[in-house]
């Protein structure tokens, strides 16, 4: 889960890395009283979770509460690279910048563990600095258990060649900053530009973070505080709601599978197939996961049957732990729970089951024999027979 | 022969007496594997009954080592103790543990992941969020279905679980030395690069088949190591050519980021190194099937 700009520069005040101060607002008005906080003048940030939004016009200095009103109307309600602005931070302004730095720690895929990026070079998108000049950045692996002592900090410092003056400034921001990454379970935090101020402090003025969301057990409100639900797709909320695994896309032909690399591959399978049927493709993405019962059969039909996108659907499922005989009771629940909702079910649905209890499951859609339901005993072919429904 | 997984492996299940470790437990009984414990300290000493074999708990990994001679550990415990259970297995120096339990936290792999490094890399491990893996005919460590298919000469390595089954299916006929579900997770133990060498000297895999998906980099390094390391012949297929960007799909690790970790450019790593990748999995079966006809 990526993070606001003001919700990153919440959890670093939280653990002691130095920022400005600053609030979040959603109308003009309310900039006024926060300028006011701030001594009468303020920066009003846009918060997207986007780059590049000072180029875009959504960051901007206000000199009074009046100006401090007139930008964040502006601002508010901006599209910037196809985000919309709703919230805008109204941030004590910045002491005269010296210099600007870089400092990040993340995951490290391929090592299988975190990696710290410093740079003295910040201010910049660190991917155009490591490109131009990869010897002003400076990775460091960082040992899960042992983490970012003051020791380790002091490497990364000398690594980067931070000036000398800043170093133990920069060391101890460091530290506290893998306190963000470790305590709030985040996949990554920057900080960029970390800036030295003309007092000789270093602040951090802009932040990125990225929590990890297999890690919401351990920050279960937290997450749920932290989440944009005012960006959440409609249909992707009510599937989160239902616990189910759903991402929107922009096709004709819902998909409900079992297994994420199944489901992602009868997305393409349907890609595919859609090239020789007016180019549709998958609507969603949508994983019943491992052992689903005939209710999560149903709640997830009822997604996809609901989004007007949907032409056709395409039932996916190899039963390894889940069994067919469910994943078919299932359809004929959900299409039978639909229709007594008074909800007419007018979408036809392509339903290819293999593996366990696959000819029960067969039997069970056979008997029914509902004029909406067809079978078809390949994958490819059942993609093929989707895709050319969604083009009718 | 087959590879980390055989009819002599002694198998013991950390979190057996929970309903998703008794369920998976029974299966594996049912599919030949040799289940000589549990392991539940509020339990030690009792035993689960499964249709008449009695199963004896013990109370840590290393009194089930002791006691049976365990070299296999089957770890179902929920998230939350998820990284103590491995740690425990590290400790009790098991060769080899395959984590089936998903959902876990990042800094949790991270952390065991780090520790059994520190600790000189005793303990092979498997996934976290994976299903296991399978010697037909021998051994089912985890939650893979063991009817599918047969014994056989291929190899299998896959990131995902309903598309190992799937692969399975597609070339039941043929049958598999060993199927083994890495997982889809940031940071697994057992990488395909680990499974690729271990097929590649395996005297009783002729093929390899490996199933990757978007995000990371892993498909493109065992591309590099199949270049330089594999004889054998590898069929590949890649999973999320449609995914968006900055979307995870299902898996923790299933995502591109910006424009790296794409379908099509692992798929364009593993053809330049030499592997046939197929458009869907059926394709990718029927290149299998070219090669060993």
């Amino acid at each position: 889960m990526d993070l606001f700009e003001y919700q990153a520069r919440d959890l670093f005040a939280k653990h002691g890395v130095p920022v400005l101060a600053g609030e979040v607002i959603d109308t003009p008005e309310a900039a006024r009283a926060a300028t006011e906080r701030l001594g009468g003048k303020s920066v009003v940030k846009a918060q997207v979770k986007v780059g590049g939004r000072g180029k875009a016009g959504g960051v901007k200095l206000a000199a009074t509460p009046d100006e401090a009103v007139a930008r964040a109307t502006d601002i508010l309600g901006m599209d910037i690279k196809g985000h919309t602005v709703h919230k805008v931070m109204i941030a004590e302004t910045a002491p005269e910048i010296l210099e600007e730095y870089y400092v990040s720690f993340l995951l490290d895929r391929a090592n299988r563990t975190f990696l710290s990026i410093a740079s003295v070079e910040g201010g910049m998108e660190i991917e155009e600095v490591a490109a131009t000049r990869p010897e002003a950045v400076a990775k460091t692996p960082i040992d899960a258990n042992k983490g970012v002592t003051p020791e380790v900090a002091r490497q990364i410092v000398e690594a980067a060649n931070f000036p000398a003056e800043v170093a133990d400034k920069v060391a101890d921001v460091l530290v506290t900053l893998w306190d963000v990454f470790v305590k709030e379970d985040a996949l990554l935090v920057e900080v960029n530009p970390l800036a030295k101020v003309a007092s000789g402090d270093v602040i951090a003025l802009d932040g990125k973070v990225s929590l990890d969301a297999n890690a919401e057990f351990r920050h279960t409100e937290q997450h749920a505080e932290l989440e944009d639900k005012a960006a959440a797709n409609p249909l992707e909320a009510a599937a989160k709601a239902k616990g189910l695994n759903y991402v929107k896309l922009d096709g004709e032909v819902g998909i409900i599978g079992n297994g994420a690399g199944l489901v992602m591959s009868t997305l393409d399978v349907v890609a595919y197939a859609g090239e020789n049927h007016s180019g549709v493709k998958p609507a969603n993405f949508l994983d019943i996961g491992g052992g689903a019962s005939a209710e999560v059969m149903a709640n997830g039909l009822e997604i996809i049957l609901g989004d007007p996108d949907v032409k056709s659907v395409f039932v996916n499922v190899f039963g390894g732990i889940t069994a067919c005989d469910a994943v078919a009771n299932g359809i004929v629940q959900a299409l039978e729970l639909l229709e007594s909702k008074g909800e007419e079910v007018t979408k036809p649905l392509v339903v290819r089951l293999d593996g366990n209890n696959a000819e029960l499951g067969r039997q069970i859609l056979d008997d029914r024999n509902h004029p909406l339901v067809q079978r078809v005993d390949t994958m490819d072919g059942a993609a093929d027979k989707a895709a050319e429904l969604a083009a009718k | 022969m087959a590879i980390f997984l055989t009819k002599e492996s002694k198998v013991i299940v950390q979190g057996m007496t929970g309903s998703e470790g008794q369920k998976h437990t029974k299966r594996m009984l049912a599919s030949g594997t040799n289940i000589v414990g549990g392991v539940n300290p509020r339990k030690a000493g009792t035993t689960v009954d499964f249709d008449g074999t009695e199963i004896p708990v013990f109370g840590s990994v290393a009194e089930a080592i002791e006691k049976t001679g365990a070299d296999v550990t089957v770890i179902f415990v929920p998230e939350k103790f998820t990284k103590d259970a491995v740690v425990e297995a590290i400790d009790a120096e098991i060769p080899l543990a395959v984590v089936i339990t998903e959902g876990i936290a990042v800094h949790d792999t991270a952390s065991f992941w780090a520790y059994a490094q520190e600790k000189g890399n005793k303990t092979r491990i498997i996934g976290p969020n994976c299903p296991g893996l399978i010697t037909p005919g021998q051994s089912n460590a985890g939650i893979i279905p063991a009817d599918i298919t047969k014994p056989g000469r291929i190899g299998l390595v896959s990131k995902s679980g309903t598309l190992t089954y799937q692969m399975m299916y597609e070339l039941r006929d043929l049958g598999f030395s060993t199927c083994v579900g890495i997982g889809g997770d940031p940071i697994i133990g057992t990488t395909h690069i680990d499974a690729l060498k271990a097929f590649q000297d395996d005297p009783d895999t002729d093929l390899i088949v490996m199933i990757g998906e978007i995000g990371g980099d892993a498909e493109e390094r065992a591309a590099e190591f199949i270049k330089a390391n594999v004889t054998k012949p590898v069929v590949g297929y890649v999973a999320g050519f449609t995914a968006p960007e900055g979307k995870t799909m299902g898996h923790a690790g299933a995502i591109v980021s910006g424009s790296s970790g794409t379908a099509q450019a692992k798929k364009e790593a593993l053809e330049a190194a030499g592997v046939k990748v197929g458009k869907t999995p059926t394709e990718t079966a029927k290149l299998a099937r070219e090669i060993l006809a």
